[in-house]
């Protein structure tokens, strides 16, 4: 649905976005990762079609969004950034705008608004002006506009900003629950969040893509991915890593915590050992007690922070 | 046909901000009062509405030039500065519509407020048919000529409000802009022009001329006495289409960053 080829841009001598390309089906939801800064609402905002690309180009359903944008445009909903709508209006007077814009009209519009004041939970608030409402209800009503037309692409930036947790909550079922039949970018820097959302996430450093993927295939580039974490009860902390360290899958054996209690160990594994360490350090552990044994998934805030933090370290000297 | 659609939702929805502020309410007030004061008790060279001793409008329309001056910056101040500060700019330009349905959307919104004020002043027309004969034929064209040049300081506030974000210095701008427009054809200086330290260009009609007729001071005096001649209608109408144009430059330069 949304393909994305060598996009640039530039601002002044700033290359804010770098040869980004990407391609997005219906049925995905996309995370679009990176700090602040590396060009995730300059990207979202070439994609819609708000600031044309120096370089490359956006395709919304088959229409290349620099020479059909109205068809382009027609396609995809979008949460901008902020969630800005009109202050002098109404919730729903607001919600009635955005759909005659989209082409809805008479009954069609009237159940279109009324579809997302249901949707995104706005009853209570509809006949209020959008000067008056939470930051939680604003975004909400942005979010309403967005999905009015009901949209085969949709595009959001940073759709859970100044949430609080149970709107969070409630904003990620929605995405997920849509993500089955349409095609959905977004961008965030909450991790988990990724998690909870994406087929696939992409990180973002410096308008380059850095990393492109399945939440889980990212994980994997944590250094802790495959690695074991022990606690053992009853034996000190030296004879733990000299029996950890003699077995032939570990690479390295560290004490995280040495108590009256027990021990608690990271074990790395040496390279293609994928997953048979957990057994050797079961095997090898007899009459040890052992409280805890599992094998670390690995995680996205580190592989973030090792993807995008040596960048920024270049930057700084 | 899908255009005008466009055009008349976000006409529709400009016109209802409008009354959803209590600036529209203030505007009108204002006006209403200027106009009312201005016609009946300030001495001026064409005497006031009772001392002139005939049953005409003149004494309200001359003023309307300076009225403007101050209204219709401040009609026009927010159209765009309020939109790029809040950010719905961004959504407006990323729906299935031209930038130009926007731009004339929210000219036209502004325009027909302007027009609604002036049509407040209707009960003036109605008194002066009461109180005596006058020649409504340039009531009539002086009231198309006035609503036009309301238009053209509109369009004109519509570039500066492009301009900035902030609507104080749109509105500044905006009456300073509609101010040049006001004395090119100024006595004062069309007399600077050709007998003042300037004066060589007396010899050079032709720039006396130019700048005169840039003045839309010596077009509303066709309407006022009852003249529709075609220059000014063109005068007026191509001011509105060239700022119009200058505003969309204006604004896609914005997205260009």
């Amino acid at each position: 649905m949304i393909k994305v080829q060598n996009l640039v841009k530039i601002f002044g001598t700033k290359r804010a976005v770098d040869g980004v390309s990407f391609e997005v089906e219906r049925g995905e939801v996309l995370g679009f990762l990176g700090p602040n800064g590396a060009g995730k609402s300059t990207s979202m905002r070439m994609i819609t079609g708000f600031i044309p690309p120096t370089e490359g180009s956006v395709t919304v359903g088959g229409f290349n969004m620099v020479e059909k944008p109205i068809s382009a445009k027609r396609l995809i909903g979008y949460l901008p950034e902020n969630a800005p709508a009109y202050t002098d209006m109404t919730v729903s007077g607001f919600l009635n705008f955005s759909a005659e814009l989209r082409g809805l009209r008479g009954d069609a519009r009237k159940k279109a608004v009324a579809r997302v004041i249901e949707m995104c939970f706005l009853e209570s608030v509809q006949h209020q002006s959008v000067e008056t409402l939470s930051k939680g209800y604003r975004h909400r009503t942005c979010f309403a506009q967005s999905i009015i037309h009901d949209p085969d692409v949709l595009v959001l930036d940073e759709p859970t900003d100044g949430l609080d947790p149970n709107q969070k909550h409630e904003i990620r079922n929605l995405i997920r629950r849509m993500g089955e039949k349409k095609a959905i970018i977004f961008s965030t820097h909450i991790l988990e969040e990724v998690d909870a959302v994406c087929s696939r996430a992409i990180i973002i450093d410096r308008g380059r893509i850095v990393a492109n993927g399945t939440p889980s295939e990212l994980r994997q580039k944590s250094e802790w991915a495959g690695a074991v974490t022990l606690r053992v009860i009853g034996v000190n902390g030296g004879a733990v890593s000299q029996k950890l360290s003699q077995l032939s899958t570990v690479k390295r054996a560290t004490i995280l915590k040495e108590d009256a209690t027990g021990v608690t160990a990271r074990v790395f594994p040496k390279e293609n050992v994928n997953g048979a360490l957990a057994h050797s350090i079961a095997d090898a552990a007899h009459g040890w007690r052992i409280e805890e044994l599992h094998t670390e998934e690995g995680r996205l805030d580190d592989v973030f922070r090792a993807i995008t933090m040596p960048d920024t370290a270049e930057e700084k000297n | 046909m899908n255009a005008f659609a466009n055009i008349k939702t976000i006409t529709k929805r400009e016109l209802v901000a409008y009354f959803a502020s209590p600036l529209a309410y203030v505007i009108l007030v204002i006006f209403l009062l200027l106009c009312s004061g201005f016609t009946f008790f300030v001495q001026s060279g064409a005497g006031t509405y009772f001392g002139r001793g005939d049953a005409s409008l003149t004494t309200f329309f001359m003023w309307h030039p300076w009225f403007y001056l101050f209204l219709v910056p401040a009609v026009g101040m927010r159209l765009w500065a309020e939109e790029r500060r809040v950010g719905t700019f961004e959504l407006l330009m990323t729906m299935p519509i031209t930038a130009w349905q926007a731009i004339v959307g929210k000219f036209l919104a502004s325009w027909i407020f302007l027009g609604l004020a002036l049509l407040l002043t209707v009960p003036l027309w109605i008194t002066t048919n009461y109180l005596g004969n006058p020649d409504n034929g340039v009531i009539f064209a002086a009231y198309l000529g006035s609503w036009l040049m309301a238009g053209s300081y509109l369009a004109i506030s519509c570039i500066m409000s492009a301009i900035t974000r902030s609507q104080v210095v749109s509105f500044i701008l905006a009456l300073v802009a509609c101010l040049v427009l006001i004395f090119c054809g100024f006595p004062p200086v069309i007399d600077f022009l050709s007998q003042g330290f300037l004066g060589s260009f007396a010899s050079h009609p032709w720039f006396v001329n130019a700048v005169a007729s840039m003045s839309v001071m010596t077009h509303f005096e066709g309407f006022q006495k009852g003249v529709l001649d075609s220059r000014d209608l063109i005068y007026f109408l191509s001011v509105i289409v060239f700022s119009l144009f200058t505003t969309s430059v204006i604004l896609r330069g914005h997205r260009a960053g």
